[in-house]
């Protein structure tokens, strides 16, 4: 599966596309809500590793519209419940991930997404 | 004293195509049982382990650590990303499986980003024309072949290890005598600032297997 937090972490890597090259976009996405255990102090934690607007943008693709677009200094109960369920508990089963800039396709089957690049593609 | 991983879904058919574990695979567990404590104390965000096989030493690893950090898994071989996934799940963890060659996918987000890394690469001697292959089959004998001096691969990972490395980043790496385990470890030192300690060694059969762990 591709959680959230993982797909924060993934940038094109083809070579030569160094600029504008995250957050990929989901395509045909399809779904799967899994429940996580919730510890508020691991969220805080790693609020600062998060690509923000990224977050934000892609979680509104998908259909989820409770985080707010400026992130809130005050990070109270609520808040920190969207954005766990967000980042942990919305899994992307099938489909693919293009690169808003090179247009690269990386597909998700099977819960697995498929990074990998051709030879000619590999920086 | 966690228990090694339940690996009891996997199947010949899964290790016709993804590495079992072996013994270096267990030399690997035994060196992160030994730093547990000090795993636990550095409160790590975020892990991340290259070529996962089975997904066995990050199960083993997040019994150890807990549900509240990531664990990223890469491996170019699709059935290994498979059997990682399912190994967190039939052992009740999260694991995070993604099928790219090293760290390729995520290097450009993880800048000094990660708290531990592990790497039990594929390390045998083989000719560069059998590791090349096995690379780009992205089969199981991915697994092993490991090019001139069992180093073609690893070195490429060595030389992009630090940029990953948190300020309190440890990386493990599994390597056999034919390595050269002196010559890595000083390398490292001068190239990137990297200390090293070799946590454990052992013989096992043919091979003679180390633990080395890397930190600023
Ligand atoms: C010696 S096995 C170790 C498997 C498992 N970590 C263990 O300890 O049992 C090496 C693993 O690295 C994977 N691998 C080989 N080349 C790779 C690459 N370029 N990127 C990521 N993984 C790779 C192989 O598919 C295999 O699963
Ligand atoms: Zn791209």
């Amino acid at each position: 599966m591709v959680r959230l937090i993982t797909h924060n972490l993934l940038a094109c890597h083809v070579k030569g596309c160094t600029s504008n090259n995250f957050p990929l976009e989901f395509k045909d996405a399809k779904l799967e809500l899994r429940e996580a255990e919730y510890n508020p102090e691991f969220i805080r934690g790693f609020l600062p590793k998060i690509e923000w607007k990224a977050l934000v943008d892609t979680a509104r693709q998908l259909g989820d519209t409770s985080l707010p677009l400026e992130q809130p200094e005050m990070l109270d109960d609520e808040f920190l419940k969207n954005l766990h369920h967000v980042l942990l508990e919305i899994h992307v089963e099938e489909g693919s991930m293009i690169c808003p800039n090179c247009k690269h396709d990386y597909p998700i089957s099977n819960g697995i997404p498929n990074m990998l690049l051709a030879e000619h593609e590999i920086g | 004293m966690e228990p090694t991983p339940d690996l009891s879904h996997l199947t010949r058919r899964d290790y016709d195509r993804v590495y079992e574990p072996a013994e270096d695979t267990f030399l690997l567990l035994d060196a992160l049982e030994l730093d547990a404590n000090a795993l636990r104390a550095a409160k790590p965000q975020i892990c991340l382990e290259i070529g996962s096989g089975s997904g066995c030493v990050s199960t083993f690893l997040a019994k150890i650590l807990g549900p509240s950090v990531l664990y990223l898994c890469t491996d170019i071989n699709f059935h290994a990303c498979r059997c990682t996934f399912l190994t967190g799940v039939q052992n009740q963890v999260i694991l995070d499986p993604i099928n790219t060659s090293l760290d390729s996918a995520v290097r450009y987000r993880l800048v000094h980003g990660v708290d531990i890394i592990l790497f039990n690469p594929p390390y045998v001697p083989t000719s560069s024309d059998e590791a090349e292959d096995a690379q780009e089959g992205r089969t199981i004998e991915g697994s092993w072949a490991g090019g001139f001096n069992g180093m073609e691969l690893t070195n490429v990972f060595l030389e992009r290890v630090e940029h990953l490395m948190s300020l309190q980043g440890k990386f493990y790496l599994v390597a056999v005598k034919q390595n050269d385990i002196e010559h890595i470890r000083r390398s490292m030192l001068h190239s990137y600032g990297l200390k090293s300690e070799i946590v454990l060694q052992r013989r096992a059969g043919r091979e003679h297997l180390f633990v080395v762990r890397f930190t600023r």
